[in-house]
């Protein structure tokens, strides 16, 4: 029985999902242009990711290997309409920010990913914390280019005002490039530590 | 008319990289080659049109007449995926070269979420047949024009003294937020 604590923390740091796998790329660059639909996109991710891993693990001995692709992707569609219905029925106000990208978790990498990489070879509880670290790592990571670009582009941080009116606010970073800009130098600083760590 | 500004939208104004972040994953992974950044760029081309053509078929056809709308999702992916087996069985027969060359990529069109993307989008705008198939060639031929221009951009710099710490994917997002600045000069140019 694999650790649950070092599964999770696996996640959140060593493979970090975002910096140091870089998959499931699309969401973490398009919907992070504020924290809290950043979170919610990570947290909507999340529990897809457990659902699917637990589903999957349980499912690995019956799924013929030849079919598995099609097998996974079946589940996780399955998972992803159930939240979709979910969201909009008790969160509609990020149900719309979130929009397209909603359906679209079915094509996150990350979640095929894990369900190749771990939930088809590992019972289901540790498939379970896999897919939380893997979440949370995610999450956090959406959270944190959400945050910075919140601050950086409307002066505001989870919604309230933080910078003086008369700052300048850099409006690009709301925007499609700033994304890919945050993304770039958060990237950076950690190959920085890790490059002074070594 | 229209119809040609569909297209040139999805070209430039509505880039699906650049503006709209949909199949960031094989802009990232693909690129690093112009002639392999081209091979993805046409089997994008031909798996979104067929698509997004066989997309409006199934929902059209098969799901609003059902009363199962719902089930969209997971009928489009399942339909995608089978057709980019198709694509792959195709191109395994007929061009072994550029199978070569895409390798490992080919079945990841299945995620590439330009794709579901644009079903997602053409039965959320309701357009028709004509619309919709238009719009994915012009958001797929953005795609390819995108993906082709990053990877000449990424050979040239491969051979540049970059800050270590930049090293791999951080410069590779750098340049693409400047490509996807230059593409903002683009926008409001078409209202669709």
């Amino acid at each position: 029985m694999a650790n649950p604590v070092k599964l999770i923390k696996n996640g959140i740091i060593n493979e970090n999902p975002t910096f140091v796998q870089v998959i499931g790329m699309c969401p973490t660059l398009a919907v992070t242009s504020s924290a809290i639909n950043g979170i919610g996109m990570g947290l909507a991710a999340t529990a897809v990711l457990i659902c699917s891993n637990i589903f999957i693990s349980l499912l690995r001995k019956i799924i013929p290997d030849t079919v598995r692709i099609p097998c996974f992707i079946v589940v996780i569609a399955t998972f992803v309409t159930i939240i979709e219905f979910l969201l909009k029925a008790y969160v509609p106000s990020l149900y719309a920010s979130l929009g397209l990208f909603i359906p679209l978790i079915v094509v996150n990498c990350l979640i095929l990913a894990r369900a190749e990489a771990f939930a088809s070879k590992n019972g289901p509880v540790a498939a379970a914390f896999d897919g939380i670290g893997m979440g949370l790592g995610f999450t956090i990571a959406l959270g944190c280019i959400g945050l910075v670009r919140e601050f950086i582009g409307s002066g505001t941080l989870f919604n309230t005002t933080v910078l003086p009116e008369a700052f300048p606010r850099t409006l690009l970073f709301v925007m499609a490039p700033g994304a890919f800009f945050t993304l770039a130098c958060l990237m950076a600083l950690l190959n920085h530590f890790r490059n002074k760590k070594a | 008319m229209n119809l040609i500004l569909l297209i040139l939208a999805g070209v430039f104004v509505n880039n699906y990289v650049m503006s709209q972040f949909l199949g960031i994953c094989p802009f990232l992974g693909v690129s690093k080659k112009v002639d392999t950044a081209a091979g993805m760029g046409m089997a994008v081309i031909f798996v979104m049109s067929l698509a997004a053509a066989a997309a409006w078929l199934v929902y059209n056809l098969i799901l609003v007449p059902l009363n199962i709308v719902y089930l969209y999702n997971i009928a489009f992916i399942l339909l995608i995926a089978s057709l980019v087996q198709f694509v792959e069985m195709f191109l395994k027969k007929s061009a072994p070269a550029l199978y070569q060359a895409l390798g490992v990529f080919l079945p990841l069109i299945t995620t590439n979420c330009a794709v579901l993307g644009v079903a997602v989008t053409n039965m959320q705008k309701g357009y028709n047949f004509i619309e919709s198939v238009l719009n994915a060639v012009g958001g797929a031929a953005g795609f390819a024009l995108a993906i082709v221009l990053f990877a000449g951009i990424r050979e040239r710099i491969a051979d540049n003294d970059t800050p270590k710490a930049f090293d791999g994917f951080p410069m590779a997002l750098i340049t693409a937020g400047l490509m996807s600045i230059a593409f903002l000069g683009f926008s409001g140019l078409i209202k669709l």
